[in-house]
Formats: structure tokens, sequence, C-alpha cells
């Protein structure tokens, strides 16, 4: 299963590293999509106002949104799908393979961002990098119920009914976790109870995409 | 009856379902070892259908099927896949890795050594193409390609869905050659097309498909 994730993860990683659709479109997105916070705040209130860490988040959650949609789109071909089902590849080692690919671009992306939140949000340096941790381990946990959403979204009739838009909530209990503690870490509160939700998350959004990534593959 | 006379592929009114509607509405067929089959017969009668039947892409939803000993009802169609080879009409690879990489995925996934790559690509005429990607192949130059893949890999049942199409008449005489070959060599091959088989070396079996059946066999 690791040897099947590895060789999965470097196949998407060496896939964006030549496509350099993260670099030139999605990031390119999350910093205008920050910016446009920004605008709407107002430059006054921008540095006192406390909607800053869920405008972050939103702001991950869209990017997360394009390269999950990228991710399954390498493997959607229809020609795709059928020679890479004839390497009988084993279903978690893909999911955790492509969890893992998502998270290191969502790393890269979120380290743009996080610089961003600062410059255009305004938010505090110190706060910021003390939410770092929960940003990281809620970016993996994103990646992970991403790569889930994904297989559950992109295969059979789901791209055509309202399935994409109602598996949605998925990724709520990690906005509201991720949210309170980059609140936590800038106002001052309760930072670790909320990192412990993220990793909880991202524990049961692993085991619940190795139990059923192969399951929503063959459906 | 040995091992070696026992028919590779067995179905009895097997019937495919995708969505509700019927791809396949009870087909009745048996592959021999060793053999060359080509199903024909107009867009939508089936072909590609049975085809990833055969190859365990697709559920069997009634009736009764085997293949390379796989029931596939009750087994583990992965098992099968791994012993299968696809070549589809549609691309079958990832457009931003390079041949070699993609080829290297493949039969890393399978846990393959691939000491012939250079010498198959040469046979393929591919050997200038080694580091580009495969979105910048011509069509004709995916299909070599994708049979490439299957010459290294040398599965027990080659499923070929409309391999003749964006090949020139140098590229069909090639084509022509290396099933011939793969068959002496013990492999048995199913072939899609529009039409019967026009080679003058290869003397398949020829079936016509009709409404998601087999409904008639030529000679």
């Amino acid at each position: 299963m690791i040897r099947t994730a590895m060789l999965v993860a470097a196949k998407d990683l060496r896939i964006e590293q030549r496509s350099r659709v993260l670099l030139w479109q999605v990031v390119p997105f999350g910093v205008m999509a920050l910016l446009l916070c920004g605008l709407a705040l107002g430059p006054v209130r921008a540095g006192h106002s406390n909607a800053a860490p869920g405008l972050f988040y939103v702001v991950v959650v869209l990017v997360a949104l394009l390269m999950i949609n990228r991710s399954q789109g390498v493997e959607s071909t229809p020609g795709t799908r059928a020679s890479v089902a004839t390497l009988g590849l084993d279903p978690a080692g893909v999911f955790l393979g492509k969890s893992l690919a998502l998270a290191v671009e969502l790393w890269l992306a979120g380290a743009v961002l996080v610089a961003g939140s600062v410059l255009v949000l305004h938010t505090a340096l110190h706060g910021t990098l003390v939410a770092l941790p929960s940003i990281v381990v809620d970016l993996g946990a994103l990646s992970a119920a991403g790569t889930l959403y994904g297989a559950l979204t992109s295969g059979g009739a789901g791209p055509a009914t309202l399935l994409p838009v109602l598996s949605l909530p998925a990724f709520a209990p990690l906005l509201i976790a991720g949210e309170r503690s980059f609140s936590a870490a800038l106002y001052g509160g309760a930072l670790w109870q909320w990192w412990v939700v993220s990793l909880v998350a991202l524990v049961a959004y692993l085991a619940l995409g190795i139990l059923l990534y192969g399951v929503l593959e063959e459906s | 009856m040995s091992n070696v006379e026992a028919p590779l592929a067995v179905l009895h009114g097997a019937v495919a379902l995708v969505n509700g509607f019927p791809l396949l509405s009870g087909v009745d067929l048996e592959v021999a070892p060793a053999t060359l089959t080509v199903l024909f017969g107009a867009n939508g009668a089936g072909k590609t259908s049975l085809l990833r039947l055969l190859g365990g892409l697709i559920a069997l939803s009634g009736g009764e099927a085997s293949v390379l000993g796989v029931d596939l009802a009750r087994g583990d169609r992965r098992l099968l896949r791994r012993r299968v080879g696809w070549l589809g009409h549609e691309g079958s690879f990832y457009d931003d890795l390079t041949v070699a990489e993609n080829l290297t995925f493949a039969a890393r996934a399978l846990e393959r050594p691939m000491p012939d790559l250079d010498v198959v690509l040469a046979r393929m005429g591919l050997e200038s193409r080694r580091d580009t990607t495969t979105k910048q192949l011509s069509a004709g130059q995916r299909r070599r390609l994708g049979l490439a893949w299957l010459v290294l890999r040398r599965p027990e049942l080659w499923l070929l869905d409309e391999p003749y199409a964006s090949l020139d008449d140098e590229g069909r005489t090639f084509f022509d050659e290396l099933l011939g070959e793969v068959v002496a060599r013990g492999a048995t091959v199913l072939v899609s097309a529009h039409d019967p088989l026009r080679s003058p070396t290869l003397r398949p079996r020829t079936l016509l498909m009709a409404g998601g059946r087999v409904v008639e066999e030529r000679s």
C-alpha cells in the first residue's frame, strides 16, 4: 500500500510539475480571492476585523476544490481509467498517494496564502505563525477529505447531479476547526482543542478513504 | 479436458447494465486460448462493452461469465485486470508524462522490470519520442505507445478497442504482423472494429455484434 502510495504521489507531483496548473492558475486565483476579500473588508477595517481567519479558510477551500478537480481530472478520461485499472493498483494506496500529492500542493499554495493573509488581510505576523501547525494539519485533512470527495463526485453520474454540492458540507468540520484555531492564535482562546479536532478529522478522513476509495472507484 | 484446451473465456447470457441501460443483453461466447477474434458491428452494437466485460472493467449484471478462470459474478475482478492488456481508442496514458515516464509508471505499478524499453520503443518507431510528453504525440503515435506498453507487459489476454483507427497503411501492416506474433506466442487477442479485418496475413475468427449480442459468426 505504501509503495503504491509513493508511486501515485510521485506521478501526480510530476504531472503538476510539468503542467504548472498550481503555479499559473490555482495560486493566482487564491491570491486574487484574498485580495478581493481584503478589498471587501476595506483598507481601514481589514486590520481590525476578526473575519480574516474565516475568509482565509474560505479561500483555502476554493483553492482546494480547484486542485481536487485537477487531481481527479488527470485520471478521468475513459482510456486512462481503463488502462490504469488493468494495473490492479491497491485502491487504498491510490487514495493515500493522491492525498499525499494533493497535500504537498495544498501546503505550497497555503504558504503563499498565509503570506497573502498577512499582507492583504493584515493578520498579525506572530499570531499567523502560531497558527501555522494547525493550518498544516488542516490542509492535510482537507487533502484526504478532498481526494475522497473527488472520487465520490467524479465517477458515474456524479458530476451531472447535485452530489458535488450536497457533499460539500463534508469540509465543514475542517473549516470550523481551522477558523477557530486561527482565530485563537490571533486573538487568544482555545487553540489546542481545535487543533485536536483537526487531527481527529485527519485520521477519520484517512480511515474512510482507505476503506471506501476502492468501492467508489468501482462504482 | 486439460487447461490448454479449456476455453479462456466462457459467457452464457451475459448481461451488463450501466445506470440501468443494457450495454450487453445476453452474450453467448467461448474464446479459445491463443486465438485472434475480431468483433465487428455498427456503433452501439456492444463491441467495446464486451471487451470491457472480458477485461473486468465493467460488472456482470446477469448471466454467467468466466475469464482466465475468474468468475465475473463472484470473483475478484482486480485480479483478472492485472492479467489483461487494454488498448482503448481514446488516450490510454497521462498526457503530461513523457512516453518513458508513462511506461515506467505502469511497469512499477505491476512490479515488472523493463530491460527492453529502448528496444521496444525502437520497434514501435517511438525511440525519438522517448522524452516527449504524450499530449504532443499524434493519434497514431499514441496508438503505438499503447502497443509498446502491451508488448512490454505481455498480458495473457489482449483487448484492443478499434486499434486500427488513426493508423496509416504502414501502421496497419505493422499491427497485423504484431498480432500474428502475439497469437503465435500463445496470447489471446480480441479486437473490435467497424468492419471485418481485411488483413492478407491474419485469419481471425470474426463475430458480428448487434443490439448487445453476438448475432453471427463469419469465417
